[in-house]
């Protein structure tokens, strides 16, 4: 247990350059697609719930395709899928698909802002009609009625589920290591081939334990911020 | 569409691959799931903790490099010190670690369930003269179940979606099937499309199946109030 400790701090030593820019892959594919996620899930929601009946049922399969298919496959269909086609090689947007990152990246939004939507959604429904009402019989614009009455509350209720989406997003960036991009996993899992060993992927789990319990910490923290806010 | 029609076979057996993974995984995860939550249920702290932590672990780490760490790991293991007595097949690590990662989330349902129970009903079954395990199967389990069915049907989602990260060690479920066929037509949109919808409809057949189970742990309740 002893030597197996050693080898692990070994691994540590003489790889920490590389191991460090895999964690900053990480982390900016998590931040970046979070954020970019949460804004696009702001606009599903609204879409799924003042939207018409074309939009609602463009979001509804949005929401449907995203949530009923894996991210790995997501991943694989922007990455690899996309490249059969002549005229996407073609287009300008080929900068971008051609590069793994950004596929990972777009495939980890997309995925993630229909889980969120889906959170948004059910905070939008929770709150009750006659405020919508009310503010509407006062005379309010819909953009200040959503700016000031909506949104406010349907976030406020959907925050503990965006918390636990925010976590389990960072798991879910190991996944573009499959698609080469050079994340903390994808140097684990070149480490782990090189020494014929799992130690650096049990490394990584640490790191990957290490870092959800600081971000569950973190949401924690917001929460009863925003509880003591409220009350 | 020829090209399609060519594969489908393959397709088709990648998905009762899949469909085999994600069935084995259920049946163990579940089990462990239920052994985990009577640990954290327990009196004894020295059950309680380490269990605490193993599945505090467990949720923490990515799913994927669960599958990479049972796979490698247990091949090592047994290269070390089986000297190679027997090999890990990608299914055997697949089960093992879909069933370790839903393991960890069903014991949290279950624990949240065998607790939502009422205290009056335990001392209801001991004045009865019902064993514990008497007790368990006929009065906690039951009603645990109920509790419990809706989460699991969603972790239930989650486990067939992660079936797919046991064909990147080389499990030939329907995502590495459609790979395959893909790299031999170089056509990988066709074929990639084809296996996200046919997760789809993995997925929407076991909605059904979840809401009829869903249905059947609700009756007692239902024919007692009306």
């Amino acid at each position: 247990m002893e030597a197996w400790f050693t080898d692990i701090l070994v691994l540590l030593q003489d790889n920490r350059a590389e191991l460090w820019e895999g964690l900053v892959v990480t982390l900016q594919l998590w931040a970046t697609s979070g954020v970019a996620g949460l804004v696009l899930a702001l606009g599903l929601a609204l879409g799924a719930t003042q939207g018409g009946p074309v939009v609602r049922r463009l979001v509804r399969f949005y929401g449907a395709a995203f949530r009923g298919t894996p991210l790995l496959v997501q991943m694989f269909l922007l990455y690899y899928g996309l490249s059969q086609f002549e005229w996407v090689r073609a287009s300008v947007a080929w900068v971008v698909l051609e590069d793994a990152f950004y596929c990972g990246l777009m495939a980890l939004t997309l995925n993630i802002a229909a889980y969120m939507a889906e959170d948004i959604r059910a905070g939008i429904l929770a709150i009750p009609a006659g405020q919508t009402e009310a503010a509407r019989a006062f005379g309010m614009p819909s953009g200040t009625l959503l700016r000031r009455i909506v949104l406010p509350q349907a976030l406020r209720i959907a925050a503990p589920a965006l918390g636990n989406e925010v976590v389990s997003l960072l798991k879910a960036t190991a996944l573009v290591s499959t698609i080469t991009v050079f994340d903390l996993t994808g140097v684990a899992r070149r480490l782990s081939n090189e020494s014929y060993t799992t130690d650096a992927l049990v490394l990584a789990g640490v790191v990957y334990g290490a870092l959800t319990l600081l971000i569950s910490a973190g949401v924690h923290f917001l929460e009863r911020r925003r509880k003591s806010h409220a009350a | 569409m020829d090209v399609l029609q060519a594969y489908t076979g393959q397709l088709l057996q990648g998905a009762l691959m899949t469909v085999q993974l994600a069935c084995a995984a259920l049946v163990c995860g579940l089990a462990l799931g239920l052994v985990l939550a009577a640990c954290q249920l327990s009196r004894h702290a020295w059950l309680r903790r380490p269990v605490a932590v193993l599945t505090g672990v467990l949720r923490g780490v990515p799913e994927f490099l669960v599958v990479l760490v049972c796979y490698f790991g247990l091949s090592n293991l047994i290269n070390n010190h089986f000297d190679s007595a027997f090999d890990i097949s990608p299914f055997f690590a697949g089960v093992v670690s879909l069933a370790l990662v839903l393991g960890a989330y069903s014991s949290e349902v279950f624990r949240g369930s065998f607790v939502a129970l009422e205290r009056g009903q335990l001392e209801a079954a001991r004045s009865l003269g019902l064993s514990p395990v008497q007790t368990f199967f006929l009065v906690r389990l039951p009603q645990a179940w109920r509790i419990a069915i809706p989460s699991l049907g969603n972790l239930w989602q989650s486990l067939l979606k992660d079936t797919s990260l046991v064909s990147v060690v080389g499990l030939e479920d329907l995502l590495k099937k459609s790979n395959m066929a893909a790299q031999a037509s170089h056509q990988p949109f066709m074929f990639l499309m084809a296996a996200a919808v046919m997760y789809f409809c993995l997925l929407a057949l076991s909605h059904p199946l979840i809401s009829a189970l869903e249905r059947r742990a609700q009756r007692p309740y239902q024919a007692h109030r009306s």
